[in-house]
């Protein structure tokens, strides 16, 4: 009997390590997506408190920590990353369970700034874009999700399907930011 | 070109997708008769000056978006969430 295992989107193609930066496959657990009832946003904040430790983010801000994140995907939506979500939530908000749907990255090291400067057109220099602060935009030509999670590290999250083209435009921006030296 | 999307704020034009005039908010009642619904389907303006269009922010976060903008100066004047009614 074949035995069947489940692969990660980025399986063989991370890490990579060029010049300054890292990347790197992240295994963010189970992924929800959470799109609140009309109305009912400050209830699902305080569910999502209550059950898991942190509230409904307001938009371009991710809340909660490692682990168990909640960042904003868009208008009135957020991905819930990490825990298996309570039930309560069920009350206020519609959930859908992506935890295949999406790649995720970690970018991490002194040029990761420069390396999405050239993929990402929205300013996520230090001085504007801070930790907990997240933007939906576009990597390269991707719609994707970008959040700072660390002082020189960036979550980045693209559909699945695209796991592939975003590993190469990763390769191709750190190699030239490398090249500057 | 630079929209300011009301929830993540001045972005480049390429994160959006033109849908046209921002007739759809305005559908005539299903017996409105035959002139209005003509007029609402197939004529459509084309000011020298401001316009009233929706666009998409197809690679943001998701918002239809009425943005007013002026065609002779390409200045965008405003920008509000369709679903809130905006008109």
């Amino acid at each position: 009997m074949a035995e069947l295992r489940a692969n990660s989107p980025c399986a063989g193609a991370l890490p990579l390590v060029i010049g300054s930066v890292m990347a790197r496959e992240e295994d963010l657990g189970v992924i929800t997506a959470l799109l609140p009832y009309r109305g009912r946003e400050t209830a699902l904040s305080e569910a999502l408190k209550a059950a898991h430790g942190m509230a409904f983010p307001a938009p371009n801000r991710a809340t909660g920590k490692v682990g168990a994140r909640a960042i904003w995907a868009g208008r009135d939506q957020a991905l819930l990353l990490g825990p298996v979500p309570d039930p309560a939530l069920c009350e206020h908000a519609a959930l859908s369970d992506q935890s295949d749907g999406w790649a995720a990255v970690r970018l991490e090291g002194a040029g990761a700034e420069a390396v999405l400067a050239r993929l990402v057109p929205v300013d996520l220099r230090a001085q504007v874009f801070k930790r907990g602060h997240t933007v939906r935009s576009q990597v390269q030509h991707m719609a994707g999700s970008i959040t700072r999670v660390g002082e020189r590290a960036f979550l980045i999250l693209v559909f699945r399907s695209m796991a592939a083209t975003l590993v190469h435009d990763l390769k191709t921006a750190m190699e030239a930011v490398a090249a500057r030296g | 070109m630079r929209i300011t999307c009301p929830l993540c704020g001045a972005r480049d034009r390429r994160e959006f997708y033109y849908r046209g005039a921002a007739l759809a908010l305005e559908r005539p009642a299903p017996d409105a008769g035959e002139q209005a619904w003509d007029d609402y389907l197939f004529l459509r303006e084309n000011p020298a000056g401001e316009t009233r269009d929706l666009w998409y922010h197809a690679n943001g976060c998701g918002a239809w978006l009425v943005v007013r903008r002026d065609t002779r100066s390409h200045a965008v004047l405003e920008v509000r969430l369709a679903g809130e009614g905006a008109q």
